[in-house]
């Protein structure tokens, strides 16, 4: 059964950890990973799907105030570890980017709440695009170590920005990779793509992260297959990450009582269903 | 151990530290024990039904944050039944919030909120007032004797009211508050602000302009708290930038009888409990015994700049 997020209430505790950067190094020319070691056993409290807010170090040219919202790219094994996979791009990541291995870093969370995913599920399917990746990577492990199987359809701009072995991180899976380069990840190829992915290998459930045109694509798409669970990973702007501030909202169709929802609290994963498609905003 | 007991009018709290409208809710349980603050200053209501501003609500800014909310609000029965209950469960006094768009609006709000569990009202009269063309109801002082005039006669609820460092005579506007009936000054909200991405060169709010907060405006806080101190006898609360107990107490020297933390508890969560405990250790290390005896305890050398006058006229 789906976890519907109109009612959800997470009730957790939330602390402060003090981090080490144990290593820090560029994947490709965007994105770099980073390993920590947190100052107590949070691995096994990290669900997948779930994120911390990071406290981005003041570098000379970067300023950032906030904390930073980031999904998990990894937890484990060591008790102590977490993993992040970011995309270069803006005040905080660039300041992050500067950390040197062995510098500290404070993170507040786990925060946010975790896929719906069974064990008894046959397959699943993986629709993710740029750091959509990083969010579902543990998805990925999860569906590995409880020997489902996977379809992962991974789209990118070109082959040099895919981490096709970042994202898998030793699982196999049925791989499909679309480019912008070639049109393959055109929304009219996709569309033809997943209907005969669903059609043939009929997944349990359908999850999605990192563009927002897919999740569209396949709200319509699963508008024919009712009964497979769908979820996405969402993003917003955020302050608080725990559901304080009213900053990260986004509209959703509660069985017809359209409401705002908190993507920190009562998300970051949602019924794809429930979403409802925006207009842009500001 | 120094006491750190402080009075609000007629009011006692355990401590000068209670979160600021807006950056609080139930949630922060998790990361804090809520019967260790001096109060629990609960998010605005608005008697009407409100949606909130466009999103990005937020945007990141030098040593602070801007945003513009809009105050989502579903109504005082709402409020009442859903909101306000999970707060009264702790055994720490709770301060109701409220946002209007008229004096009218504002005076039943009030009067419906002054319930026995209620310990104060807080009128954050820093919104807009749309008898004035949108303008916040504590920019004039005559609005805001008018707004508070029209609450004293409804409520004999302890009743806050919260300013706008927007205001350009901010001692004219206390007074006027003060005039009015008003029980303590909560000085202040956040200050108008605007930021661009220069890339998309769109505003980076959806609401274009919003609230800045954060350390970035601390002096002017301190500053509009020590000119309403000089103006007013009631007390004032401050608020703005407060990050740690240096930060309170140097508002409580400024004037302040109480502090409010807002923005920080966004950076971490448990920053109220720490900078209470901050207090404790200030207060040994200074000696000082009990924590009310700072406020408004800046030394100021009245006699500084005509002796500087003196002074300077031995140059040439």
């Amino acid at each position: 059964m789906s976890a519907s997020p109109c009612s959800v209430e997470n009730a957790a505790t939330v602390a402060s950890y003090r981090c080490k950067v144990a290593e820090h190094y560029w994947v490709n020319q965007r994105y770099k990973y980073i390993r920590l070691e947190a100052d107590a056993p949070i691995a096994s409290i990290t669900k997948a799907g779930q994120f911390y807010q990071l406290k981005c170090p003041t570098t000379l040219e970067h300023e950032p105030f906030l904390l930073r919202p980031m999904s998990v790219y990894g937890a484990g094994p060591e008790s102590n570890r977490i993993e992040f996979l970011y995309n270069v791009t803006g005040v905080g990541t660039k300041a992050m980017a500067s950390l040197a291995e062995g510098a500290s870093m404070d993170i507040v969370g786990p925060l946010g709440n975790t896929f719906t995913f069974s064990a008894n599920y046959r397959r699943i399917l993986v629709v993710a695009r740029g750091v959509g990746l990083a969010t579902m990577a543990p998805l990925i492990k999860q569906a590995h170590a409880a020997g489902v199987d996977i379809t992962a359809v991974m789209s990118a701009r070109s082959p040099a920005d895919l981490m096709e072995k970042e994202f898998l991180r030793g699982a196999s899976a049925d791989v499909r990779s679309v480019f912008d380069a070639d049109g393959s990840s055109s929304v009219e190829a996709m569309d033809v793509l997943l209907r005969e992915l669903i059609e043939t290998q009929r997944p349990d459930a359908i999850y999605t992260c990192g563009s927002h045109r897919l999740l569209m694509l396949l709200q319509r798409v699963l508008a024919d297959y009712p009964r497979i669970t769908a979820e996405v990973a969402m993003e917003q702007r955020m302050a608080c990450g725990m559901g304080v501030c009213l900053s990260c909202v986004r509209l959703f169709d509660c069985d017809g009582d359209r409401r705002f929802l908190r993507v920190c609290r009562e998300g970051p994963v949602f019924p794809i269903r429930e979403v409802v498609g925006e207009v842009e905003f500001g | 151990m120094a006491n750190l007991n402080v009075r609000v009018g007629e009011l006692n709290l355990r401590n000068p530290i209670m979160p600021a409208s807006g950056c609080f809710a139930i949630e922060y349980q998790e990361a804090l024990d809520l019967n260790r603050l001096g109060a629990l200053v609960v998010k605005s209501v608005s008697p009407k039904s409100r949606a909130g501003n466009p999103t990005p609500r937020v945007a990141d800014s030098y040593s602070g944050m801007l945003n513009s909310i809009g105050i989502p609000s579903k109504g005082l029965k709402y409020y009442r039944e859903h909101v306000l209950p999970p707060y009264l469960k702790f055994d720490t006094p709770v301060v109701v919030s409220i946002s209007a768009d008229t004096t009218d609006e504002f005076a039943d709000a009030c009067e419906e909120m002054s319930l026995p569990e209620v310990a104060a009202i807080e009128a954050n009269i820093s919104c807009p007032n749309l008898e004035a063309d949108g303008m916040a109801f504590a920019m004039s002082p005559d609005t805001t004797y008018k707004a508070v005039a029209a609450i004293r006669r409804r409520t004999s609820h302890p009743f806050w009211v919260k300013l706008t460092p927007n205001a350009s005579n901010i001692a004219t506007v206390a007074r006027a508050a003060e005039d009015a009936g008003a029980d303590a000054i909560v000085m202040g909200n956040t200050v108008l602000g605007m930021a661009i991405d220069v890339r998309t060169r769109k505003p980076k709010l959806g609401n274009v302009m919003g609230g800045l907060s954060g350390p970035a405006i601390k002096p002017i806080a301190v500053r509009l708290v020590h000119q309403c101190y000089r103006s007013v006898r009631i007390p004032i609360i401050g608020c703005g930038g407060i990050q740690n107990a240096e930060d309170a107490v140097e508002f409580m020297l400024a004037g302040a009888s109480a502090v409010q933390v807002g923005t920080a508890s966004f950076r971490d969560p448990g920053v109220m409990q720490k900078i209470i405990d901050g207090l404790g250790a200030y207060c040994t290390e200074m000696g000082v015994e009990s924590i009310r005896d700072l406020t408004g305890k800046v030394k100021l050398d009245r006699q500084l700049s005509d002796r500087w006058l003196r002074f300077a006229q031995q140059s040439g």
